[in-house]
């Protein structure tokens, strides 16, 4: 893991001179930090032990990690972490949206489990009608947590399945309706224009909604996170992320990147393949989670 | 800044550049720390990365530049050849068993596109070659995901073998191959579950699957989006199991598809097909060549140096 690799670089180090610094640089690199982020981090280091002086390995260490702790949260400063929901009376709709295989469905089921016990009515829609058996595997999550499940005839146009949804919804007066959205890859147009549409129908009949549109990430993306985020901010207003899969060990370095360039909070963390394993996001905890091996 | 051109970066490095003869020594640092960069932009592994351009150093030290190439060029050149040798040179065909069934099992974490790949595989040898494949459905923990493959069994007229969820994969699989034997499949396909390579119990499973299927071909399925991380778990399953081969999936994004380079690089195994779709048609043979320039993320330039 990038701990192990850090601890391993600290290790190495005999003097903080430029291959140090190279060596930095393709650390934090190696953790999925992205390009821009690790040379940034890596000149402010360079700059901070030139102004401090600082020669004791000891002392780099809690540097590097300080500064990281600071560059996260300086970032996040201005962004918006919370839920955010409907008047009272009106149902809430979050949307679910990302690329391929990235735990989209399996999110929502474990979401639609968390509201359910905090006592809202709760409803999901099945708007991937495209993907074998995905409907179903909804519709198992569904039976797992108890929530009922909207789905439409197979094959159906996924804008009309989620209009149907909404309305019903609205009449049922549910507090909170979970669209799981297909997968789909953020440089095909028509996929994209897909999710724009069904966006659309939604506001057809909820003017406000959807209050959230939850981009998934898998944490072992590279830097092709970065794309994602841009590109389905571009079709449909993104109001957070969510981190998948973090039990791997990947860590997911590249949110550190979306929040430098486009301030799109992590709002949920995904961490295994059961119901309960999904918690809000912490800063702290990530970091943490990052320089673990380091810290102890 | 992201996802730029290596040739217009070697073109902004070595500005000054101009003329014939030896690349000199201080242009080819200044090109390499390029090379190194559009590398790890395309998330190739930071290890494998290293190594690539120490050989790159080597054989661009004494390279004569080429006619009709500025030196940009011919350092793209001299990449792009290392390159797509480490990448493997010719296409990897599947390996057949001397005696049918071929046996065939996927390996991977969750996600990567091991379903949609055993079908887009079966489909394939049925069209091209009048096989008769068998899919055994041996992931019994993630929700539907039998009815998953069962359903693109339908469409595609593939028969799927399961026996619900309540059964051990172990079990699953050895029953499948009896009734493959009987039905004188000639393929068959073992869909597993997705799993993290850290996951103990898990990837014990895995190796017992192997070990009882005996197959001829562990396809090792990876998401061509994946980050550094790839190497990590490529090391994991091929820690457990003797691969044969990887599947790298979701290559029609506009990933640069670095791992594929890290991939192979700790592996050794050959990349045998690309996943370019959700369609079951969306499956290529991989070629070595096309992912060198991809990663390097180069068009049109590499024709033109081939002309050269
Ligand atoms: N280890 C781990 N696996 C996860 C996590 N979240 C989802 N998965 C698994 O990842 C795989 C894909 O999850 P899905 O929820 O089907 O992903 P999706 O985004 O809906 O996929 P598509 O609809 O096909 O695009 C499944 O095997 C899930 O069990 C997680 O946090 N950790
Ligand atoms: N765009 C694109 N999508 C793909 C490709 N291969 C698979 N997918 C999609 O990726 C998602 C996951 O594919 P699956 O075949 O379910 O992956 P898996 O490895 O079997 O997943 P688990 O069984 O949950 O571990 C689905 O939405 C597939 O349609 C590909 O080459 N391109
Ligand atoms: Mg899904
Ligand atoms: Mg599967």
């Amino acid at each position: 893991g990038f701990s192990a690799r850090f601890n391993k670089f600290l290790a190495n180090f005999r003097s903080v001179d430029e291959d140090f610094f190279e060596e930095l640089e393709d650390t934090l690199i190696g953790s999925d930090l992205g390009f821009d982020l690790a040379i940034s981090i890596s000149n402010q280091v360079r700059e901070a032990v030139k102004l401090e002086n600082i020669k004791d390995k000891k002392d780099i260490r809690d540097l590097i990690i300080r500064l990281m702790v600071e560059q996260y949260e300086e970032q996040g400063q201005d962004e918006d972490q919370s839920m955010h929901f409907a008047p009272k009376g009106e149902p809430t709709v979050i949307l679910f949206v990302g690329v391929n295989g990235v735990g989209k469905t399996t999110t929502v089921g474990k979401m639609a489990q968390r509201y359910k016990d905090e006592g809202k009515k709760v409803m999901m829609v099945a708007a991937d009608t495209f993907r074998a058996g995905a409907v179903k595997q909804l519709q198992e999550w569904g039976t797992r947590v108890a929530v009922p499940v909207v789905a439409g005839a197979e094959k159906a146009d996924p804008a009309s399945v989620v209009y149907e949804a909404v309305e019903k919804a609205k009449a049922e007066a549910a507090d909170v309706l979970f669209v799981d959205t297909a997968g789909r890859l953020q440089n095909n147009v028509n996929l994209m224009q897909e999710l724009a549409k069904m966006n659309r129908v939604i506001q057809k009949v909820l003017p406000e909604a959807p209050q959230e549109v939850l981009l998934v990430l898998d944490a072992t993306t590279g830097q092709n996170a970065l794309q994602q985020a841009k590109l389905f901010q571009d079709s449909s207003e993104v109001t957070g992320l969510v981190l998948t899969k973090m039990d791997g060990t990947a860590k997911g370095g590249i949110v550190f990147a979306i929040r430098d360039q486009l301030h799109l909070p992590v709002k949920w963390v995904g961490f295994g393949e059961k119901v309960s394993d999904l918690r809000t996001f912490s800063a702290e905890d990530f970091v943490y989670g990052m320089f673990k091996d380091l810290v102890e | 800044m992201a996802f730029e051109n290596l040739t217009d970066r070697l073109n902004k490095a070595l500005k000054n550049l101009t003329g014939k003869g030896k690349i000199k020594e201080e242009d080819l640092q200044a090109s390499l720390r390029e090379i190194r960069l559009a590398l790890l932009e395309a998330d190739v592994s930071y290890p494998t990365v290293k190594k690539f351009i120490a050989n790159i150093k080597e054989k661009a030290k004494g390279a004569e530049i080429l006619e009709g190439l500025n030196a940009p060029q011919q350092v793209v050149k001299i990449v792009n050849d290392e390159l797509t040798a480490l990448m493997g040179e010719e296409a990897a065909p599947l390996n057949q068993s001397e005696k049918i069934p071929t046996i065939i099992m996927m390996a991977g974490l969750q996600g990567a596109g091991k379903t949609t790949t055993v079908a887009k595989l079966a489909y394939k040898l049925k069209k091209e070659q009048n096989a008769r494949p068998l899919m055994i459905a041996a992931d019994v923990y993630r929700p539907a995901a039998i009815d998953q493959l069962e359903i693109l069994g339908k469409d595609l007229d593939v028969p799927v073998f399961s026996e619900g969820t309540d059964v051990d994969p172990r079990e699953i699989v050895k029953h499948g191959l009896a009734q493959a034997k009987e039905k004188n499949n000639d393929y068959v396909f073992i869909d597993t579950a997705g799993r993290l390579q850290i996951d103990e119990d898990l990837m014990t499973e895995l190796s017992d699957i192997a070990n009882i299927a005996k197959p001829d071909e562990i396809l090792l399925t990876v998401d061509a989006m994946t980050g550094q991380n790839a190497t990590e778990t490529a090391l994991g399953f091929a820690d457990c199991l003797d691969l044969t081969g990887v599947v790298l999936t979701k290559l029609d994004g506009d990933t640069r598809g670095g791992a594929a380079l890290s991939i192979r690089d700790v592996t050794g195994k050959p990349i045998k097909f690309v996943g370019q779709g959700e369609k079951p048609t969306d499956l290529d043979v991989f070629y070595p060549d096309r992912m060198a320039s991809r990663i390097l993320g180069m068009g049109d330039m590499l024709t033109f140096i081939e002309k050269a």
